[in-house]
């Protein structure tokens, strides 16, 4: 995964562009142990080491941000919402408002499920938007940029950095929405054993971890969109741009899926099998869609993944 | 040998034939710079002359569209893992998270560097911090910063290791009387120290006081460069001589190769200017020896050299529009 050791050849800038000069002393000389006047108190700490320490600094940057707190925390009100109203209301009548709405009565577990489902088409990719289209545009929109670069973080080993930062957002926010879900539903609701799409029925131990399997399923989803946005970061200034240019991409998709006339395209799309996680409530799992999410959004990630290395490595920083 | 990391001639900055281009407009013009070892490095030009976007290529922030760039004996951009922990830089203005502390800031860069060891990086952040004089405001956000301190604070995140070539681009800009000459004083210990530092600036009073060498940009063109002694001397020098005999005095004067000027009047007599290129001028005792020959009654006389400001605008032009 991204906090892998990054080759410090592939992160020269302009390298392709420029004539080979025939005395380049920085090629071929070890990385480790740099020359200096001060007793080698510049010297490289292990990139391994080095690269952990700056995934740590930008999970705690992220993660201390109010702003990304108030994502979780609107996150976190989808479940306390829906538990609420169904709660207020007399018995829902089966088949009408999402599915699993029906069942929350009889059993608090579902608030988690009702509550994972329907923040699935808006909800998650608008704050996925937000956090993977910041990435970059917002440290340059901030300045911060050119400091982190001068640091020096390496151009590939800060993406990957970033990157990796956006997925643990993508995994944060729907582990909140089941987590919050969970949490409602069994202080306003029975809690028993659940009967899965399959027949089967199962413990509430046994259910809760179904429930944080649905929450990796979209965080998997999740995967490809942020991609998109970290390489739509790369190309702007502007956060605001590259979040709502995330937020389009995840919409307009979604669209398209739903067209008939576009059925040829409906598997290359990347929130194809974003409502396919109901796959995880049989008995037993039914792995299928699992896998062809994680290898659809495998790809999506290589591709936007290469094109965000291809444009950033190469950009002029003038923020 | 010189210093580990220098090329042959002993320079820590050179360039040549540099250039960048955004789109039609030229911001640096194949500019040659060279900046010796240990020197005290003062970057001038006008706004808009291209010194920001020239110290953006020193560090690889930006491709050169023509030309090579060597800093510190590497080439730049290639050579950047290797160089830019060495240096300490402030580039265009300081610039942070403004949710975060001062601290947190500084610990945020310090863990971006692949370099800065971990278990010093507690110690070393509180001692740029102290070094800034910023110690009392360091847990306070950002954001409540004022322009000053978050000035301070960019400095401080120049130093945080021990730095071959610190890079500062407008220093004091924003600072008080006192943090002006914290800067000043900080950067000669800098010096004192070793390393070289490359400061641009418009306080052309404050450069005449710390730098040892300066450099002259206008319009994307270097201008003039060199030991700061040397490009004062490239002016003119200024003779002011006080006495009754104006017309005997201004024979000699022509005689010696000076151009006098009109004379005012003054009680004690006439007062005179005369001016000559500085290579030109015969040494003042001569000049007073001359005069007094020819029987001109000295009242008053003393040699000007002209100032740094005088020669910045000399090669930069007087107009206050900003270049195209
Ligand atoms: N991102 C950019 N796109 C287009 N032109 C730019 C860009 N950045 C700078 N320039 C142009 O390059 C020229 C040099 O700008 P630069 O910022 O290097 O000047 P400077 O000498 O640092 O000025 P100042 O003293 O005001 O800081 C200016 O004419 C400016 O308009
Ligand atoms: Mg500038």
């Amino acid at each position: 995964m991204p906090s892998s050791a990054t080759p410090s050849e592939l992160e020269q800038p302009n390298d392709a562009e420029k004539p080979s000069d025939s005395e380049q002393p920085g090629r071929g000389s070890p990385a480790v142990s740099v020359p200096g006047r001060r007793g080698g108190s510049v010297r490289a700490v292990p990139a391994g080491a080095s690269s952990l320490s700056l995934l740590a600094s930008e999970l705690a940057t992220l993660f201390r941000r109010r702003r990304t707190m108030a994502m979780l925390v609107a996150l976190a009100a989808i479940p306390v919402l829906i538990a609420v109203a169904v709660r207020l209301s007399s018995a829902v009548p089966p088949g009408r408002g999402p599915a699993f709405l029906d069942r929350i009565s009889q059993n608090g577990l579902f608030v988690a499920v009702t509550a994972m489902l329907v923040s699935v088409p808006l909800f998650l990719p608008l704050t996925i938007g937000v956090v993977a289209g910041d990435t970059i545009a917002g440290e340059a929109s901030l300045g911060t940029l050119r400091y982190l670069l001068v640091a020096p973080a390496g151009r590939v080993r800060l993406l990957l950095v970033k990157y990796a930062g956006a997925l643990a957002f993508c995994l944060a926010a729907p582990i909140t929405v089941a987590l919050a879900g969970a949490a409602i539903g069994a202080s306003l609701f029975p809690i028993g054993p659940v009967t899965l799409l399959s027949g089967d029925v199962v413990q509430p131990p046994e259910a809760a971890l179904r429930l944080l399997l649905i929450a990796a399923y979209l965080a998997v989803s999740l995967a490809g969109l942020s991609a998109i946005g970290l390489f739509l970061s790369t190309m702007t200034v502007v956060p605001v741009g590259a979040m709502a240019a995330t937020v389009v991409v995840s919409v307009a998709s979604q669209i398209a899926d739903q067209l008939p006339q576009l059925e040829w395209l409906h598997p290359w799309l990347f929130t194809h099998f974003w409502f396919g996680f109901a796959d995880v409530l049989r008995q037993p799992v039914l792995w299928d869609s699992f896998a062809s999410n994680a290898l659809l959004q495998a790809g999506y990630i290589a591709v936007f993944g290469a094109l965000a290395y291809a444009r950033f490595v190469t950009r002029d920083i003038l923020s | 040998m010189t210093a580990p990391g220098s090329t042959a001639a002993g320079l820590t900055i050179e360039t040549q034939g540099l250039t960048k281009r955004f789109g039609h407009q030229v911001a640096v013009d194949n500019v040659d710079l060279a900046v010796p070892h240990g020197a005290v490095f003062g970057f001038l030009g006008p706004n808009g002359s291209g010194k920001t976007t020239t110290i953006r290529m020193l560090l690889g922030l930006a491709a050169a569209s023509a030309g090579t760039v060597s800093v510190l004996g590497q080439p730049m951009p290639q050579g950047l893992h290797e160089v830019l922990p060495r240096v300490g830089a402030l580039v265009e203005g300081p610039a942070f998270y403004p949710f975060l502390s001062g601290t947190a800031n500084l610990h945020r860069f310090d863990a971006a560097s692949r370099h800065g060891p971990p278990a010093t990086r507690k110690a070393r952040v509180a001692a740029a911090l102290e070094r800034v004089g910023l110690s009392h405001a360091a847990g306070k956000r950002v954001h409540a910063y004022s322009l000053g301190m978050k000035q301070r604070l960019g400095i401080a995140n120049a130093l945080l290791s021990p730095r071959d070539l610190l890079v500062l681009d407008e220093p004091t800009n924003g600072l008080d009387p006192q943090g002006t000459r914290e800067v000043r004083s900080l950067v000669r210990s800098l010096a004192a120290d070793g390393a070289t530092v490359f400061v641009s600036s418009h306080l052309l009073a404050e450069v005449e006081q710390i730098c040892t060498h300066a450099a002259i940009m206008s319009a994307g063109k270097l201008v003039a460069q060199g030991p700061l002694a040397e490009l004062r001397q490239a002016g003119d020098t200024r003779i002011r001589l006080l006495t009754p005999d104006a017309g005997t005095a201004c024979e000699v004067l022509l005689r010696l190769g000076m151009t006098p000027g009109k004379g005012t009047h003054e009680p004690d007599g006439e007062v005179l200017t005369a001016v000559a290129a500085a290579s030109s001028v015969a040494p003042p005792e001569d000049i007073v020896a001359g005069l007094v020959a020819a029987g001109v009654r000295v009242r008053g006389f003393s040699v000007e050299r002209e100032s740094l400001e005088d020669r910045f605008v000399a090669l930069t032009g007087e107009g206050f529009d900003v270049a195209q």
